[in-house]
């Protein structure tokens, strides 16, 4: 097949009309990896140790991957700088957008690299905002933490499902798969899953 | 293998890179070109299709994403609610240089297809993502309460 080329008028005239914003930034260096929960087994106390294992879970839940979509308002924050979503979105009914203009409006079931240069949009086919009760962002860790453990707040998980969620949820695991342009999370699914489960297992404690 | 699905109610193959964007296809292999390029990255919304009668940015939608679905563009656009938005578009002349148009109105019909009458604010958030250069947001809007009014009273 022959591929035609596309009228570039459209894109200067629309680009020049508007600012418009990279939907991620790429930025230099590898992501930095997770201490296994062996790491903190020198840790006599049995909460600081916990503590400490949280700690280091915090790596990963105030990495830009999970806190961009745990906003503190309606609307998203986007790439590795965490910049206001472009284009403006707000939630919706059900955290999946707004009629007409729906997460899947733009993000796919996977990854969809630019079709014109590099980056890429996310995609995953669970797709859509956390709730307003899981707000991250303008949090410290141990308010995170809390927020977690909160039953009200973290759509009635139990900690042995928490466990499961951080190992084994595919949402949650795009995190590590984010497609180009974007820094991954830490580690990865399965370390950050054994973590939790570290976590649980010596009594969930949280920082401070 | 060939990407099969229904392109404006017809049968539609692509046999070549599964990341070929589905704005690609409908232009270049299927000649269709109503829908426009824009920005090539979900930021503008002139691109926008119906994926299975969804609001839907065909520059960022990779073809075998779509294998199985049906896709409709402003060409093949039918229906009580495209036929109310499109007299709605041409009795206050809503468009000025044209190009974000087709765009437009897509949208414009996916969200009057779930919201029958749309408020101020709805029509703001389910626009929020159309661009248009010759800003002519006041009149889309019109146009988007006369579409819902004439079909509510049809």
């Amino acid at each position: 097949m022959t591929m035609i080329s596309l009228p570039r008028f459209g894109v200067l005239a629309l680009i020049a009309s508007v600012i418009v914003l990279p939907l991620s930034i790429a930025r230099g260096g590898e992501a930095s990896g997770l201490k296994p929960a062996s790491a903190f087994a020198g840790i006599a106390d049995r909460n600081a140790r916990s503590t400490a294992i949280f700690t280091e879970m915090g790596k990963v839940l105030m990495s830009p991957r999970c806190l961009n979509c745990h906003p503190r308002t309606d609307s998203p924050t986007q790439g590795d700088a965490m910049l206001l979503h472009v284009p403006p979105v707000t939630r919706g009914p059900d955290g999946f957008g707004a009629a007409g203009m729906e997460c899947a409006t733009c993000h796919g079931p996977r990854n969809a690299p630019f079709g014109n240069g590099g980056g890429s949009v996310p995609g995953n086919p669970k797709w859509h905002l956390a709730p307003r009760s899981m707000a991250w962002q303008g949090l410290t860790l141990g308010q995170i933490c809390a927020v977690i453990k909160d039953r009200t707040k973290n759509g009635g998980l139990s900690l042995d499902q928490l466990i499961d969620h951080n190992g084994k949820d595919e949402l949650v695991g795009w995190g590590w798969n984010p497609g180009p342009g974007r820094i991954p999370a830490p580690g990865t699914q399965a370390e950050f899953g054994a973590l939790t489960k570290a976590w649980v297992e010596t009594g969930a404690a949280c920082p401070k | 293998m060939a990407v099969e699905f229904l392109l404006n109610g017809k049968h539609m193959s692509f046999d070549g890179d599964p990341d070929t964007p589905l704005l690609w296809v409908i232009r270049d292999h299927a000649g269709l070109t109503g829908t426009k390029y824009g920005c090539g990255i979900a930021q503008c919304g002139a691109c926008t299709v119906h994926l299975d009668g969804k609001n839907r940015r065909s520059c960022v939608t990779p073809i075998d994403t779509v294998a199985g679905k049906s896709v409709t563009t402003i060409e093949g656009v039918s229906g009580p609610i495209a036929e109310a938005v499109q007299k709605a578009w041409v009795a206050i002349d809503v468009p000025q240089c044209g190009f974000c148009q087709s765009g437009q109105v897509m949208s414009a019909i996916g969200l009057l297809a779930q919201k029958p009458k749309p408020t101020d604010a709805d029509i703001d958030a389910g626009m929020a993502g159309n661009i248009c250069r010759c800003a002519t947001y006041v009149r889309i809007r019109q146009a988007i309460k006369d579409a819902a009014n004439a079909k509510v009273s049809a």
